[in-house]
């Protein structure tokens, strides 16, 4: 067995540290790099509330081109535009309920990431809970069988009959 | 009964192969219009030759028509464009929208490539294009005569495109329209 010195103990200490900062520099970085570019669109509003929707809505409505993406992330000239149609209705005074009305309107339900429950939308609604009853079933199903088969009475009844040949035979040998 | 269970695994694997097949073959980027069998959306605009001149949706109404969302930066229309002179050659209607594009370059365009449009709109700030939830060019919407919308189609419209939804369609309405 090797024991480590003082000296080489510190050693060990200044390479992790090293390490860590190298590490916590690369994410400042990586961070500072997405400030820079969301920094670039500069979305004016006649009222702070506003803003407030207008995040909410581009963070959940999708973007139809780049798919997988929301509006806030992308930075396609179709979500561009769709941004600023966002902004506009918003500025004209319109509900968030109105507005994504609007651009189902036009894009279809597809552009919405929390559709509403239909025909269409009744299966991706459904699957999630549906497949956790069912993992919950398995699982309750998988235990019961797993469980030790004699019932409590039973072995207590067998307990006893064994401490009473175990004391018969313990007898028998100390005469 | 429990032999029954054993396939139950089985059964299982064959609902997912099945489910993943048809996914195969599904394009998740072309979208469902939210505007099929609704009207075309009500516009007003230039066209692309002049400033003067004014469209407006009565004239697209009245025969069986294919409105194409172009531009001249959409590199997939390049590709498109000799099937389009081709179908305007066989006397399909086909009305031109320019999208977000600038009008010599378009003008230059037609003119190096061929017009297969009998008219064009100029739509330079895609305010008709998010009315009809245009996402990409090219993209290709059947009209029948009363202006309702009936088919579309995102990407280039070519051969096979043509035999396939668009044009039978195309040939359904245009059949009705010549029943009245």
């Amino acid at each position: 067995m090797s024991k480590l010195t003082h000296s080489e103990n510190r050693g060990a200490l200044a390479a992790i540290a090293g390490h860590a900062a190298a590490a916590l520099l690369l994410v400042l970085m990586v961070v500072g790099a997405a400030r820079a570019v969301a920094g670039i669109e500069v979305v004016e509003f006649s009222e702070p509330q506003l803003r407030e929707r207008y995040q909410g809505l581009i963070a959940e409505l999708r973007c139809p081109k780049c798919q997988n993406q929301n509006l806030a992330d992308s930075n396609s000239p179709i979500s561009i535009d769709l941004r600023n149609e966002v902004r506009k209705l918003l500025e004209q005074g319109l509900s968030d309920g109105e507005i994504k009305q609007q651009l189902v309107a036009r894009y279809s339900e597809f552009i919405l990431y929390r559709p509403a429950v239909n025909a269409n939308t009744a299966l991706l609604w459904g699957l999630p809970p549906a497949l956790l009853l069912l993992g919950a079933m398995v699982l309750v199903l998988l235990r019961r069988r797993s469980q030790p088969r004699p019932a409590a009475a039973e072995s207590a009844d067998l307990q006893q009959r064994v401490e009473a040949l175990l004391q018969q035979h313990s007898e028998e040998q100390q005469r | 009964m429990s032999r029954l269970k054993l396939y139950l695994p089985l059964a299982l694997f064959a609902l997912l192969a099945g489910l993943l097949y048809r996914g195969l073959n599904n394009d998740p980027t072309e979208l469902p219009s939210a505007l099929i069998d609704r009207p075309f959306p009500a516009f007003e605009l230039q066209s692309v030759e002049s400033a003067d001149t004014l469209y407006t949706l009565a004239q697209l109404r009245g025969e069986v028509t294919l409105v194409n969302v172009w531009a001249t930066w959409c590199f997939a229309c390049r590709l498109e464009h000799a099937m389009l002179n081709q179908l305007a050659e066989q006397g399909v209607r086909i009305v031109g929208l320019n999208y977000k594009d600038s009008r010599p370059a378009a003008l230059r365009w037609l003119q190096e490539r061929g017009d297969p449009y009998q008219l064009n709109l100029f739509d330079p700030r895609g305010e008709l294009g998010f009315d009809l939830g245009v996402y990409g060019a090219p993209e290709t919407y059947l009209l029948d005569a009363e202006g309702i919308v009936r088919h579309r189609r995102v990407g280039v419209v070519d051969e096979r495109i043509w035999a396939g939804e668009l044009g039978q369609l195309y040939r359904k309405y245009q059949g009705q329209k010549r029943d009245e």
